[in-house]
C-alpha cells in the first residue's frame, strides 16, 4: 500500500512542474548546464525510471536530497519531526483527556445544560476552519501584549532565544497557542464520539443486569459503560490522526513553527520535488504504522474481534 | 407501505410512521370511500412527501435553510446586495474600524476597500467552489460507484485502492500538492481539484448499496422480466441511494467551503483580486490588530458552514431516518 501510494503520488507530483523554471529566468545560465542538471537529477528520465532512483535513494541515502539546496532532507526531517511530535502529542493528550470525560458527562446527564452546552461547542468545533480558530488566538494573544504588555503565549516561533530542543516555560509558552488550536479542534470530535458510545453501550442488556444485580450507579458507569465505550474511541484516535498532521500544517504555518507541516508547505512553495516526497512518504508511513497499532489495539480490547 | 414504498424505490431507507396519519391509506378502496363519502379530503402522500414533512418539521434544519437563503442570495446577486464594488479604493479611510454610518459595516482594508462588500463577493466565490464540487462530485461519485459496485471487476479495484491512498494521507496534504502543482490560484481549477477528490466518498458509498442490492430478489425479478444493465443500475437500484446521496452532497458542500479557504488561506488556492473568505481571511493576518479583517469573514465563513451541516442533518433525518449520525 505503501509502495502504491507512494508512486502515485510520485508520479502525480513530478508530472506537474519542472523545478528548473526559475532557473531559466537567470540569464547567465546556459541551456547546457540545464540539460546536465536534467541528467544528473534524471529528471530526463521516465517516471517509473525516476520512481526507482527515488526509491533507492529512500533507501540508500536517507530520502535523499533536496532537489533545489542538495541539502539532506534527512536532519532536516528529522528535526522538524521532534517539533510536530511535541505539539501534535501535547494537543493530543489534552484533546483526549477532555473529550472523553466531557463525553461521559454528557452521556450521563445526557439532554442537561451541560450536554446542551458542549453539542453546541463541538457544533462550532467541527464548522470553523483550523487556520481561522488559530489566528484569533493569535489576535488575541498580540492584543493582550501590545494593551498590557503582558506575555502569556507566545503568537509565533518555538524559543524567544536561542534554539534548544528541551522542554522548558518558554517552550511551553511558545506551544501553548497552536497546541490550543489542535485540540479544541480534536476535542469537538472525541467528545461527540465518546459520548455517542457511551449512549451506546448504556443502552445495552450487560448495563441492565450491572444495575439490577444492584451496582452503584458511580460503579457502573465508571467500571461497566466507560471501559467499552473507549473502544471504538481507540480507531477514531488512530484515523483522527491524519487530521491532526494536516491540522498541523496549517497551525505551524500560522505561528511560524519549525514543524514537518510548515517545512512541507515550504518546499511545496518551491517545488521541490524530493522534500515534498519525503514528507508525504513519511507522513504516509506513520498513519499506516498507528492505524496497524490501532488495530492490534483493537483486537486487544475487545476480543469478540478476532483477525484470522 | 411496501407498495409506496416500492413506487419511489426508497424501500427500507424511510420507516413507516408510528401511527397513521391523517390521509393515509391504511385499508384500501372501501376505506377511501368512506372517506369520500364522508367528505373528509384525502391526500395521498408519496414517500417524498413524508420527507419533505420531516424535513420541514426540524427546526434547525429550517433555520439553517433559511439563514442559507439569506447569506447566499446576497453573495449570488453580490452585485445589488453589496453597497461598494470589491475593488473599489477609497484613500480617505483606509483600515476603518466597522461602522454603521458610510455605510463600512465591516470596516475597510489597506486601501480603504469596503470589507462588507468584499466579504459579500468573497461568499460569491465560496459558494460558487461549494456548489460546483459538490454537484460534480456527487455526478462523477455516483457513476463510478454505480458502476463499481454492479459490475465490480476492475474499476471496484482502482476505486478501493484510490479511497486507501486518500486514508494514508492528510486531505489537506495531498490536496496542497495538486493545488501547488496545477492550481494555479484559479477559481475553476481548485473547483475541479476539489471535486477530483471529493467524489471519492460519494462514490464509496454508493457501491455499498450496489454491492447488497445487487443480490436482492427484485432485482433478480427485473432482469428476468428483460430490463437491460442500465435500467436496473438507474432505474432500480440507484432510486436506493438517493438518501445518502443527497445528504453528502450538503454535507460537502461545507467540506469544500472550508477546504478551499484553508488552501487559499496558505496560499496555494485562490489568488487575490478575486475575493474568496479564504483569501479575506488571509489578508488579515498581517494585521492582527485590525481584528475586523480576520473575525468577520471568518464569523460569515462558520455561518455558512453551521447553516449547511444544520441542513444536512435535517435531510438525513428526513430521508433516512433508520441512519444514526455520527460525524466523521
Amino acid at each position: 500500500m505503501l509502495i502504491f501510494s507512494t508512486f502515485l503520488t510520485f508520479a502525480f507530483v513530478s508530472l506537474a512542474g519542472d523545478p528548473r523554471q526559475n532557473l531559466l529566468a537567470n540569464p547567465r545560465f546556459s541551456q547546457d548546464s540545464y540539460d546536465r542538471l536534467a541528467h544528473t537529477y534524471h529528471l530526463d528520465a521516465s517516471i517509473p525510471v525516476r520512481y526507482w532512483y527515488w526509491v533507492q535513494d529512500v533507501f540508500t541515502h536517507k530520502l535523499g536530497r533536496s532537489l533545489l539546496t542538495s541539502q539532506a532532507i534527512w536532519p532536516d526531517l528529522t528535526r522538524v519531526m521532534g517539533h510536530t511530535v511535541q505539539v501534535i502529542g501535547l494537543a493530543e493528550i489534552i484533546a483526549l483527556v477532555l473529550g472523553i470525560a466531557v463525553g461521559i458527562f454528557s452521556a450521563v446527564k445526557q439532554y442537561s445544560i451541560f450536554d446542551y452546552l458542549f453539542t453546541s461547542v463541538s457544533f462550532l468545533g467541527f464548522a470553523m476552519p483550523t487556520f481561522w480558530l488559530a489566528l484569533l488566538l493569535q489576535i488575541l494573544f498580540v492584543d493582550i501584549y501590545l494593551k498590557w504588555n503582558v506575555r502569556i503565549f507566545y503568537t509565533s516561533g518555538l524559543n524567544s532565544g536561542v534554539a534548544s530542543n528541551t522542554w522548558s516555560l518558554d517552550r511551553l509558552q511558545h506551544i501553548a497557542l497552536p497546541v490550543a488550536t489542535l485540540a479544541i479542534i480534536s476535542f469537538a470530535l472525541y467528545s461527540r464520539y465518546m459520548r455517542a458510545a457511551m449512549l451506546d453501550v448504556i443502552s445495552t442488556d450487560y448495563i441492565r443486569t450491572a444495575r439490577a444485580k444492584g451496582l452503584p450507579e458511580w460503579l457502573v458507569i465508571m467500571r461497566h459503560v466507560f471501559r467499552n465505550a473507549l473502544i471504538p474511541i481507540v480507531t477514531i484516535t488512530a484515523l483522527n490522526l491524519g487530521g491532526l498532521l494536516g491540522g498541523a500544517i496549517v497551525t505551524e504555518t500560522v505561528f511560524s513553527i519549525d514543524g514537518m507541516g510548515f517545512y512541507f508547505i515550504t518546499k511545496l512553495g518551491q517545488l521541490d520535488v524530493y522534500a515534498v516526497m519525503a514528507y508525504l512518504a513519511v507522513t504516509a508511513a506513520i498513519i499506516i504504522l498507528f492505524n496497524l497499532i490501532a488495530d492490534i489495539l483493537y483486537g486487544y480490547l475487545d476480543p469478540r474481534i478476532r483477525y484470522d | 407501505m411496501t407498495e409506496l414504498g416500492g413506487q419511489t424505490g426508497h424501500e427500507g431507507a424511510v420507516a413507516p410512521p408510528s401511527q397513521p396519519i391523517d390521509g393515509m391509506i391504511v385499508g384500501g378502496d372501501e376505506l377511501v370511500d368512506a372517506t369520500v363519502s364522508a367528505g373528509l379530503e384525502l391526500q395521498v402522500r408519496s414517500q417524498w412527501s413524508y420527507a419533505r414533512m420531516r424535513f420541514l418539521r426540524h427546526r434547525l434544519a429550517m433555520a439553517g435553510l433559511v439563514g442559507l437563503v439569506i447569506v447566499f442570495g446576497a453573495g449570488a446577486f453580490a452585485g445589488y446586495a453589496s453597497p461598494y464594488s470589491y475593488d473599489q479604493i477609497d484613500l480617505n479611510h483606509l483600515y476603518a474600524a466597522p461602522t454603521l454610518s458610510a455605510n463600512h459595516f465591516f470596516g475597510t482594508d489597506e486601501l480603504g476597500r469596503d470589507f462588507f462588500s468584499r466579504t459579500i463577493y468573497g461568499i460569491r466565490t465560496s459558494e460558487e467552489v461549494g456548489l460546483f464540487v459538490a454537484i460534480l462530485s456527487s455526478i462523477f461519485g455516483v457513476l463510478v460507484g454505480a458502476i463499481a459496485g454492479y459490475y465490480r471487476g476492475w474499476i471496484d479495484n482502482a476505486l478501493m485502492r484510490l479511497t486507501d491512498l486518500v486514508l494514508t494521507l492528510p486531505a489537506i496534504a495531498i490536496l496542497l500538492t495538486a493545488a501547488a502543482l496545477w492550481g494555479s490560484g484559479s477559481q475553476w481549477r481548485i473547483t475541479f481539484i476539489l471535486a477530483g477528490f471529493f467524489w471519492t466518498g460519494i462514490a464509496r458509498i454508493v457501491r455499498g448499496v450496489f454491492l447488497s442490492l445487487r443480490e436482492k430478489e427484485y432485482v433478480e425479478a427485473a432482469k428476468a422480466s428483460g430490463a437491460g444493465d442500465l435500467r436496473i443500475m438507474f432505474r432500480h437500484i440507484l432510486p436506493n441511494t438517493l438518501g445518502p446521496v443527497i445528504v453528502n452532497t450538503t454535507l460537502a458542500i461545507a467540506t469544500a467551503i472550508l477546504t478551499e479557504a484553508a488552501l487559499s488561506f496558505l496560499g496555494f488556492g485562490i489568488k487575490p483580486p478575486t475575493p474568496s473568505l479564504g483569501v479575506l481571511i488571509t489578508d488579515g493576518q498581517n494585521n492582527p490588530q485590525k481584528w475586523w479583517l480576520t473575525v468577520l469573514p471568518g464569523m460569515t465563513l462558520v455561518f455558512i458552514v453551521i447553516c449547511v451541516n444544520f441542513v444536512g442533518d435535517g435531510l438525513r433525518d428526513a430521508l433516512d431516518p433508520t441512519q444514526r449520525r455520527v460525524r466523521a
